[in-house]
């Protein structure tokens, strides 16, 4: 049955979590100004706070489903701060997602306690994966893999305790010959070079990985199936899998921020009486409050995609061409609603006494993360128009 | 619990409606635009479907199913995907029908819903918007003042449904004996066709949805009794009346969309230009996937909106939400997909300008359908 009302269950865990978030909020502008420094592992409040965990137990069918509830949890964490968290999770990295979706049950459960980051993105490559240039080599004497390459971009690289991260066993077999790895961070050769210098998200660690003659044991191939399959049988859909999980999951950091600078906005127009009721049509609005309403709907819109992507993967459906929605239209309507934003509240919004500027400025990535806006149009055009990626390129 | 699933009988709802409007609607929608005039024997036709009756209560003769908006607004967004115009025309008696059912004292039930239970297309509307371009449904020019035991009505009511043929009219009005304005001050008012005051204008001849007849009406101090008022002394839940309508818009214009994007896809695919398919052009490909975007963004808000209705809590924001964004992305569907089809869009051989004409008329229309 269709339902959106959030369950009793639902509502003490978002609840509880808005708490947190506005305490993490608190530390937000300092680790903005000083991106030397990481947010700590746990804020000095945390003794006063449970951790979410201690509401997770009564849980019932009734409930929301996992992911969704996922979503909705992220979204009210990231309204708090993008990066600040009253503890930091462990197992919560976008490698733990690809472990999840391509490890096998008995590398879920070795490697499922450590914090993983992702490591896809080279200098030379970006959206296109087919040109990774890090290579595995199998050392058959040792049992060993030998990877050589630089990752960079790496989201929770520095705290990480492992990477998954994307090799190629063969170069000239293009994307079938990609693989993932899982490499922890005592490997030999594996070096953390430095923490990049961002428009937003500053308090993000984002690292960039160097692998020297690193090796790794065999058995860290994720999925275990060492094998280059024939071009076109979608091997590579495999790693891709990944994407179907993070990238509502992007899609939903950044709505959190939106919707917080939506909340900003509000309380900046009301507190000085502007009238955003609803009912009235456009001409009983006024201009500031029509556009506040708008902008309210295309957030509204695109949570809807982002919990519909999510609600499907509970059911155990297919979900490629929702999570690629849910991230074009997350990406796109966090840009426009944070810029609204401040055009509503004026140089206010442009002040760094609020927030609201870093709002804008740590939303910006969420276009560009996990596949650009552009890419997940791509996809979704291949998609609804039934082309493989030489038809539509 | 938040869940997209339908339920089976909704999936199987969706699938009759949609194979229904794809045979019969789509099949003499161009025709029908044409002539500017509905097709003959199609309110009989879609009469059969029980579109109105099925959710009335069986002590009037109605099918007794569970009013539901959300089933509702599945309904409307497959028949608009078949032809917005004769979407809007068949459902039109449902607007008062389920007004009179939902508002209405056990009276004005008794009155009004048998003649919606029974075998003959029985033509019935709602007049609420106003001939003005300022024109806010929460500041009605149109006035009812208490008189004489009942009340008197003034004021012009335009892009009114099926007005040609109803033989009622809900019309919105604001009661100037009311406390306090917003909604509080909205009432409704059956009016007869034959009401002494109230003139009826030859039909309309519009921009789009050519074939769904429409009438300005005037009321000249229209003297009507106090049971005139729907739901008696206690007037309605005009916020509600007017959600209902503001999410059926939203679903008609998730219909009209997906027509377009439907019919482009396949176009742009067949259509070539520099050795391959347009559809393999990122420009072409984009519009289309930002389609596929926008359908779907604009049903789960019109969903929304149902599911608050259907389980009776104030839906003001969602369905204003549902309303504002699918106007805005209906349009530029509409408008997109004309672009795809390049000159055949321009074209009265092919739908797409049909489509682009509907849009621009059902996205500034809200009060034409119920869920």
């Amino acid at each position: 049955m269709i339902d959106f009302n959030l369950t009793d269950n639902d509502n003490k865990i978002l609840d509880y979590i808005r708490t947190e978030a506005l305490v993490a909020r608190k530390y937000a502008r300092y680790y903005d100004e000083n991106e030397a420094e990481f947010p700590p592992e746990a804020l000095d409040e945390a003794d006063q706070f449970p951790g979410v965990w201690s509401f997770m137990g009564d849980r019932t069918p009734e409930d929301s489903g996992q992911s969704v509830i996922g979503m909705l949890i992220t979204m009210a964490e990231n309204w708090g701060d993008y990066s600040v968290r009253m503890r930091k999770g462990r197992g919560v990295g976008l490698g733990n997602a690809a472990l999840g979706a391509s490890g096998t049950e008995e590398q879920r459960t070795k490697w499922g306690g450590l914090l993983l980051s992702m490591a896809i993105t080279e200098p030379g490559c970006g959206s296109d994966p087919s040109l990774v240039q890090t290579t595995a080599v199998l050392d058959e004497e040792t049992d060993e893999w030998i990877l050589n390459g630089e990752k960079i971009f790496v989201t929770t690289g520095c705290r990480s305790d492992g990477v998954v991260l994307w090799a190629t066993l063969d170069r000239s077999a293009g994307r079938a010959g990609i693989k993932s790895f899982l490499v922890e961070k005592e490997a030999p050769g594996f070096q953390v070079s430095h923490k990049e210098k961002k428009l937003g998200i500053r308090a993000d660690d984002t690292a960039t990985y160097v692998f020297q003659d690193c090796r790794i044991p065999r058995g860290n191939l994720l999925g275990g199936k060492e094998e280059i399959p024939k071009a076109g049988s979608g091997g590579f859909r495999g790693v891709m899998k990944t994407f179907n999980m993070t990238r509502p999951l992007t899609a939903a950091f950044g709505l959190g921020m939106s919707r917080a600078a939506l909340d900003f906005a509000r309380e900046q127009l009301e507190g000085s009486g502007v009238d955003l009721s609803y009912g009235a049509d456009t001409h009983g609005l006024s201009a500031a409050a029509a556009k506040f309403q708008r902008l309210e709907a295309l957030q509204e819109a695109a949570e809807l995609t982002v919990l519909h992507a999510a609600y499907l993967s509970d059911q155990g459906e297919p979900n490629n061409l929702e999570a690629c929605i849910s991230k074009a239209k997350g990406g796109s309507a966090v840009r426009e609603i944070t810029q609204g934003c401040i055009e509503l509240v004026g140089p206010m919004g442009a002040s760094r006494e609020h927030l609201l500027e870093k709002w804008f400025r740590d939303v910006r990535i969420t276009d560009i993360y996990e596949g650009t806006g552009q890419i997940q149009n791509l996809i979704i055009a291949r998609t609804i128009l039934d082309y493989d990626r030489t038809q539509l390129k | 619990m938040i869940s997209f699933g339908p339920t089976e009988e909704q999936e199987v709802v969706r699938e009759a409606m949609r194979e229904f409007a794809e045979q019969v609607f789509r099949e003499q929608a161009r025709e029908a635009d044409e002539q500017s005039a509905l097709p003959a024997d199609l309110l009989d036709t879609v009469w059969e479907l029980g579109l109105t009756s099925t959710q009335l209560p069986e002590a009037f003769g109605g099918g007794g199913e569970v009013r539901s908006p959300i089933t509702n607004a599945m309904i409307l967004e497959e028949l608009a995907f078949g032809d917005p115009a004769l979407a809007i025309a068949s459902t039109a008696p449902s607007i008062f029908a389920f007004a009179i059912n939902d508002f209405g004292t056990d009276e004005q039930k008794q009155a009004h819903l048998p003649r919606f239970c029974g075998e003959k297309f029985a033509a019935a509307t709602v007049a609420v918007a106003e001939p003005s371009p300022v024109f806010d449904v929460l500041n009605l020019q149109t006035t009812a003042e208490a008189k004489d035991g009942g009340f008197v009505l003034s004021g012009t009511k335009h892009f009114v449904v099926l007005g040609d043929q109803a033989q009622q009219f809900l019309v919105l009005a604001r009661n100037e004996q009311a406390i306090g304005g917003g909604f509080a001050a909205i009432d409704a008012f059956i009016v007869p066709r034959d009401a002494e005051g109230l003139t009826i204008s030859e039909i309309d001849k519009n921009l789009g949805m050519k074939a769904l007849p429409t009438v300005t009406i005037n009321l000249d101090a229209v003297q009507v009794d106090a049971d005139a008022r729907l739901g008696g002394d206690a007037g309605i839940d005009a916020a509600r009346l007017i959600a209902q309508m503001r999410t059926a818009s939203a679903a008609l214009r998730v219909g009209l969309s997906r027509a377009v994007m439907e019919y482009a896809i396949p176009y742009a695919k067949d259509r070539h230009a520099f050795g391959e398919a347009i559809a393999q052009k990122q420009a072409i490909a984009f519009m289309l996937s930002d389609m596929q975007i926008e359908v779907n963004s604009m049903r789960w808000l019109v969903w929304k909106a149902a599911a608050r209705l259907e389980s009776l809590e104030d839906a003001t924001q969602a369905a204003s939400f549902a309303a504002t964004y699918s106007a805005e992305q209906a349009m530029k569907v509409a408008d997109n997909g004309l672009q795809v089809l390049g000159g055949h869009g321009f074209i009265r051989e092919h739908p797409v300008e049909l489509w682009y004409r509907a849009a621009r008329t059902l996205t500034v229309l809200d009060a034409v359908a119920a869920v």
